[in-house]
């Protein structure tokens, strides 16, 4: 325990989240506010107005030359020729079997150039097989994880309370522009992963501190990594480690949407006629109970992701169950430490906002 | 929330329990300490009335948007009641641990027991509060 506290990274908002009182817990070698004052709290000000994430730990690649969209072609499922100037993509990155190695956002911010967001506890096993399979591709990979602090400002008063720090365009949803935020250069993304509309910053480490200040000055309310994980679940957002791995294909986990079988991706032999046996589906529980990853599906499944909602106020999740028991509205049963709780099939996302 | 306090009159068990003793039997519930360390409390589930619970064993869980708590016995005895309410106000423990957030009462098997537990101060040393 002692040596791992000991080699944990800080993001440079670390001291901010200290001083606001934040619970500091280790996450995928990081040490990540959790909360601030309390999930519930800061899920709710996502939900109706915006809130504030540092995700500095998450990582990133650049991957720059002649053949960086066809050297990414290769590894990502989604189809990379089809991102714009300025777009954003959403992608798995898969072994030959098919198994994901990680999900990932890649934005392309110049022909050529592209810079891909891994997930913090992926981020040097991507790195490593960006590198294992660039030869023969005139690219040049740049392992940017220490050139980034990540924030997300994210809810319905998201965009209303950034626009004003923004010199320059508003990117649209899944849309990145290199612009200024509170004055700092910035790659402003309209991305997120939290269901709400918002946008996502990518700074240097020295100007985050301000950025962040500026931002919470504005109205922005902290939020840690526990309600971040409540809102994703809520939207049916994956997580990699819970729903997603590299025992599960893209096809078992609901993402064929993000794999394009004619773009010659690692992987794709192993999916073009691949047949689930079992799914990802979203459920929820009809009775009391809250369940957790690693839960039984009765008569068979297994929950990867689960939680009390904060929206809805009954128990969420997302679970491989077999295909016949997919449909939305089947009625399902989770084994929560020996209690089975009744649940049914749900349809993503779990948790929409009335229009 | 409420803020930090340890009554005098109760007995603290080191797993951060309270009971609160009346002849042979006994009101339980979770500390200040343990209700903030869990955060806000989304679900209990109240263990059935007429169950035996044995001093230091898990006789119930607790459950926060995070995680899943056990909670531990201070005493032993046989649950003769449960704060049914906590079904649909979990969050009464985190505003009242104390009070409106009390868990079972039992009915004592072993009123030497007590002997064992600790009073206020010593609850506060053990949490580094002293």
């Amino acid at each position: 325990m002692s040596s791992a506290a000991e080699t944990l990274r800080r993001t440079p908002l670390y001291d901010r989240h200290a001083a606001a009182g934040a619970r500091l817990v280790p996450f995928a070698g990081w040490e990540m506010p959790v909360q601030y004052e309390g999930i519930r709290p800061e899920h709710i000000a996502v939900r109706t107005s915006a809130g504030l994430f540092d995700v500095s730990h998450m990582g990133e690649i650049e991957t720059r030359g002649a053949d960086a969209e066809a050297f990414l072609q290769r590894l990502l499922s989604n189809d990379v020729t089809k991102i714009a100037d300025g777009g954003a993509q959403y992608a798995l990155l898969c072994k030959e079997d098919g198994g994901v190695l990680d999900d990932l956002f890649t934005y392309k911010l110049a022909p050529g150039r592209y810079l891909t967001v891994t997930n913090a506890a992926n981020h040097a096993r991507d790195l490593a097989w960006f590198q294992q399979h660039a030869s023969g591709f005139d690219v040049d990979l740049h392992d940017a994880l220490a050139d980034y602090a990540m924030l997300a400002l994210q809810g319905p008063k998201a965009r209303e309370l950034a626009r004003p720090l923004i010199e320059g365009e508003e990117p649209p949803r899944m849309r990145a522009l290199e612009g200024r935020i509170a004055g700092r250069p910035a790659l402003i993304c309209g991305t997120g992963y939290t269901g709400e509309d918002g946008i996502e910053l990518l700074l240097a480490p020295e100007d985050a501190g301000s950025v962040w200040d500026t931002l919470v000055e504005a109205g922005a309310v902290p939020a840690g990594l526990g309600a971040r994980d409540t809102l994703r679940l809520e939207a049916c957002f994956h997580l990699y480690g819970n729903d997603l791995s590299e025992d599960r294909n893209p096809i078992e986990a609901g993402l064929k949407w993000a794999v394009k079988l004619d773009t010659g991706f690692i992987g794709v032999d192993a999916l073009r006629d691949f047949e689930p046996t079992q799914v990802l589906v979203p459920f929820a529980f009809t009775g009391p109970g809250v369940p957790r990853p690693g839960n039984l599906v009765k008569p068979d499944g297994v929950v990867t992701s689960g939680t009390m909602s904060p929206c809805l106020d009954y128990g969420i999740g997302m679970a491989y169950v077999p295909v016949a028991s997919a449909e939305p509205g089947t009625p399902i049963e989770v084994d929560v430490r020996g209690k089975l709780r009744p649940a049914e099939v749900r349809s993503k996302p779990l948790y929409r906002k009335d229009k | 929330m409420s803020s930090e306090e340890y009554p005098d009159g109760l007995l603290y068990h080191a797993e951060h329990d309270w009971a609160r003793v009346d002849g042979d039997t006994a009101t339980l519930g979770i500390t200040w300490f343990a209700q903030d360390q869990l955060g806000e409390l989304v679900f209990f589930d109240p263990p059935a009335v007429g169950t035996q619970i044995q001093k230091d064993t898990a006789y119930a869980e607790v459950e926060s948007v995070k995680a899943v708590s056990d909670v531990i016995a201070p005493l032993s005895g046989e649950i003769t009641e449960a704060n049914e309410a906590l079904g649909d106000t979990p969050e009464k423990v985190n505003e009242d641990p104390y009070g409106e957030g009390w868990l079972v009462k039992i009915r004592l098997s072993d009123q030497g027991e007590a002997d064992q537990l600790m009073d206020a101060a010593a609850y506060r040393q053990h949490i580094g509060r002293g």
